[in-house]
């Protein structure tokens, strides 16, 4: 950390759909930087000081909620968490996370597109006893290890930088993404889930799903949570493959 | 007029909105969900070190039980929480695990065998029984008597959330995203909705229903540094206050919590200090043990904060040019520990103050994390003056937390309260047919739209930005750990000053869709005025209780004082809020007021206190061969929906 006080130049894209006529143009804001600021302080800054209409999406500023991926000097990462003092030359470009719906400036639709890959993945314990379940009794037992296995796979925060990163999505749009895949997977580690390799097989034994996959890993290099893409996704396709 | 009708309006996306919704579904009820941004992006996420729940899998849970973890929730609470309502909730929360198990959460397990701790600064070897191999397990939280606390690593919330979404997900519940509820729709005491705000196109839409639910979270945004989401704003608090009728509970109940990050407030888990970890002060001694000898860094969250501070005002904090701080030593862990079960905490660590808590100290401060005040309810969910409005979670005083939280309750909460009220919920769909004429609706779609045209047009005026700083500034110096009488009432007049220079905002950026400032513009004059509620509430109260300490009434005055604060704003046009307060009736509670262990006792007793005492001693003598339920019963009959009645489990006792 720096003690010289740096001006900060941060270039940002500027464009909201709601205004009828609006162009997207990229707009530069000057901000004094302080010891430990973050690209979450220094938005907030702008928004106050210069420009009250500046959209973006922050919620727990923490980096566990996964709200506001953005793409930073060309990588996409969470902003929350990215310190200004990494940027040498204080120059921070700043752009909506492609692959989605924009909303306004920064702010993007990663809700609609998570919901449908859910919907689509069947994101729950496939189990049809799993409604009818004695609560009143011990639960299931599960190895311990398993249990650890499936929440490595499920710490995803569904930022959707992995679906940014990802130059099959960028050319196929219903490419359902890592962020999928890895959802897959983790059911079906899950021994509580009780889908066949077939079932699977259907949701992802195509183009738009595991076979896909180019392998340009965009997915590995900028996943905020450091998930194992590359892994999941090769045991997904020999698994997939098994299936016909 | 664009209106949506639905049976179960949910406002909030978080837990305890979810299991309402979804138990209003799975009774065949529609069920619609308004959420500020996507359902698993809510601040339940965030919570890290676990949930609080009898299983004595463990063995270090072993001998816990509902009663157990009953005595802890209401010596947490200092005496304030509602009886009936805590024994609802232990009784139900073992079963919300066990459903979220089956569910999908990966919660960690007991592994059989021998297995390194630390306690108390040593490390410890325990075993766990083989017959417990694959259970789930817990570890040690502060203010518990037996380790309880369930977790999944430290993603628990987030680990609760998904699951839960995804459920909703697979019931076909929409969740109607970045949709802000600005006003309920009421008459006569009943509600019908809300006036709801579309964040993306700034469409006003009035969303119609049986019964509405308020689960929108905490309010510690009120305070300029708190560990809480940027979206806790208690703004679903503030259009139950605006009614006019509805009361809201314990506003100046406001838990800090002893280990945050300096300076951004960031928290890291209790379960850092449940797992072993120590706090000490500039000469790298650990202090706590000098003032809490007997549960030391593990005493309940508002002592080892009050500790804490009066640790850094005799001169022992850490000096930083955000002020002065104490260290959370976590090193003793041993890395395997913090990558395993701490690594959220590790990567907080390193993102945000560029340290590595396997080797180094972390800087750590008392911040604002919990709101136990809120909504009030009934047990059964239901505001106790307005029909078909119901609250859950943090947003609700239900009110099992009383003046102070105890670790890992308040994902119990969100979940307990959201199966329990889900079915009361469910019920008033069942029992009240939906009767409302349009023009009702009309009437308050035009009254928040005229508001905000007001704001659209006014050429010049305060700016809510500043407006927001300047009350988060008054509740951090002035309504903070330790309160007095001239702080408080400064705060309270210098409120009364905002709340009149709130009428006249004005924008820079006069457009009606998205737009930031005019949502900031929208919050901030509730959000004043639920600051008032916190701060008139301290100042009235002279008495401290779990996370209020005066420092001019240093006392828990139950003589005087044991009763629950209830707030309403009846008139548009006052600079306060009315205040009335609810008599907690010590003749009715199964565990009637004594010491929490902490520090000096010096209780002023309620006359009612010892009679109760003697009462329950009879009863107990009368009925010597009454099992523990039994005797429940006899000392506190509660009403529990059907489904959550039953006896539960646990390894190498049976239903016992």
């Amino acid at each position: 950390m720096s003690n010289n006080e740096r001006v900060l130049k941060f270039h940002i894209l500027r464009y909201n759909p709601q205004l009828k006529g609006d162009i997207p143009t990229m707009k530069t804001y000057e901000v004094k930087e302080a010891p430990g600021m973050t690209i979450f302080i220094a938005l907030n800054d702008i928004r106050e000081n210069q420009d009250p209409s500046l959209q973006f999406d922050f919620i727990c500023r923490a980096g566990i909620c996964g709200s506001c991926a953005m793409v930073i000097n060309g990588h996409p990462d969470l902003a929350c968490r990215t310190l200004t003092s990494k940027f040498p030359d204080g120059e921070i470009k700043l752009m909506p996370l492609p692959g989605f719906e924009l909303i306004g400036d920064l702010s993007v639709n990663t809700g609609k597109f998570m919901r449908a890959m859910s919907e689509r993945v069947e994101s729950w314990i496939h189990d049809q006893y799993a409604d009818n379940v004695d609560l009143d009794r011990l639960e299931e037992r599960m190895d311990p290890d398993v249990a650890d296995e499936i929440y490595e796979l499920e710490r995803c925060v569904e930022c959707g930088c992995c679906v940014s990163a990802c130059a099959t999505k960028r050319m196929r749009d219903g490419f359902l993404s890592a962020v999928g895949f890895m959802r897959l997977a983790r059911y079906a580690l899950d021994p509580r889930d009780k889908r066949s390799d077939e079932e699977f097989y259907e949701i992802v034994g195509d183009d738009d799903g595991v076979f896909g996959c180019m392998t340009l890993l965009g997915c590995q290099d900028y996943c905020p949570k450091d998930l194992p893409h590359q892994t999941q996704i090769a045991y997904l396709r020999r698994r997939m493959a098994l299936v016909r | 007029m664009k209106v949506v009708y639905t049976d179960s309006l949910v406002i909030g996306g978080g837990l305890a909105g979810l299991r309402i919704a979804i138990a209003a579904r799975q009774r065949g009820y529609d069920s619609i969900v308004l959420s500020l941004m996507p359902a698993k992006r809510s601040h339940s996420a965030a919570a890290q070190g676990g949930m609080q729940a009898s299983l004595g899998a463990s063995i270090k849970g072993e001998g816990d039980n509902e009663d157990v973890h009953f005595e802890d929730t209401v010596k947490g609470s200092d005496w304030g929480c509602d009886q009936d309502v805590a024994r609802m909730f232990v009784n139900t929360a073992p079963k919300a695990i066990r459903q979220l198990c089956a569910w999908g959460v990966p919660w960690s397990r007991v592994r059989k065998g021998d297995r390194e701790v630390v306690i108390n600064g040593q490390k410890v070897t325990i075993t766990e029984k083989d017959e417990a191999h694959g259970l789930i397990t817990s570890r040690d939280f502060g203010g518990t008597k037996k380790w309880r606390t369930c977790f999944t690593s430290d993603g628990t919330g987030h680990t609760m959330l998904y699951a839960m979404d995804n459920k909703a997900i697979q019931l076909g519940i929409q969740v109607h995203e970045r949709k802000e509820a600005v006003a309920l729709i009421h008459e006569d005491g009943v509600c019908y909705g809300a006036v709801v705000r579309d964040l993306v196109t700034g469409e006003l839409v009035a969303y119609v229903a049986k019964a509405t639910t308020i689960a929108t979270g905490g309010y510690g945004r009120l305070y300029a540094v708190t560990t809480n989401a940027v979206i806790s704003e208690g703004i679903g608090n503030a259009i139950a206050l605006e009614t006019g009728i509805a009361p809201l509970g314990n506003m100046e109940a406001v838990q800090f919590h002893p280990t945050a990050i300096v300076p951004v407030g960031i928290l890291t888990t209790e379960g850092c200090r449940g797992d072993g970890g120590l706090l000490l002060d500039k000469d790298g001694y650990r202090f706590m043990p000098d003032y809490e000898p007997g549960k030391k860094e593990l005493a309940s969250r508002d002592v080892v904060s009050r500790r804490m501070t009066e640790h850094i005002r005799k001169g022992k904090g850490v000096s930083s040019r955000y002020g002065d701080h104490l260290w959370l030593d976590i090193t003793l862990l041993g890395r395997q520990h913090i990558e395993k079960n701490l690594r959220e905490v590790k990567e907080i660590c390193e993102y945000f103050l560029g340290i590595d808590p396997v080797k180094e100290y972390i800087p750590v401060r008392p911040t604002q994390h919990y709101s136990m005040g809120g909504v009030r309810t009934r047990s059964t969910g239901e505001s106790p003056t307005m029909k078909g409005l119901f609250s859950a979670g943090e947003a609700a005083c239900w009110d099992m937390h009383g003046f102070n939280r105890l670790g890992g309750n308040s994902v119990a909460e969100t979940v307990v309260a959201g199966m329990i009220v889900g079915e009361y919920v469910a019920d008033y769909c069942a029992q009240n047919p939906l009767n409302i004429n349009t023009k009702l609706i009309e009437q308050f779609m035009d009254r928040e739209k005229e508001k905000i045209s007001a704001l659209l047009s006014r050429d010049k005026g305060e700016n809510p930005f500043e407006l927001k700083k300047e009350m988060q500034q008054i509740m951090m110096d002035k309504v903070g750990i330790f309160r007095n009488e001239a702080d408080l009432s400064q705060a309270v007049e210098e409120l009364k000053v905002l709340h009149q220079r709130s009428k006249n905002i004005a924008l820079r950026h006069k457009i009606s869709s998205s737009n930031p400032e005019l949502v900031e513009a929208i919050r901030v004059p509730k959000m004043i005025r639920l600051a008032q509620c916190v701060a008139y509430g301290a100042m009235l109260r002279k008495e401290s209780r779990g996370a209020h300490a005066r420092e001019d009434y240093p006392e828990r005055n139950d003589r005087d004082w044991l009763k629950r604060t209830l707030t309403f704003w009846p008139d548009e046009n006052a600079d306060l809020p009315e205040v009335k307060y609810e008599d907690l009736d010590i003749m009715k509670m199964e565990m009637p007021p004594g010491s929490r262990g902490y520090g000096v006792d010096n209780t002023i007793h309620h006359p009612d206190t010892e009679k109760r005492v003697a009462q329950l001693e009879e009863i107990k003598k009368a009925n010597p061969n009454a099992d523990r339920f039994e005797m429940q019963r006899l000392l506190n009959p509660i009403e529990i929906p059907d489904k959550f009645r039953g006896k539960n489990e646990r390894v190498g006792k049976g239903f016992k």
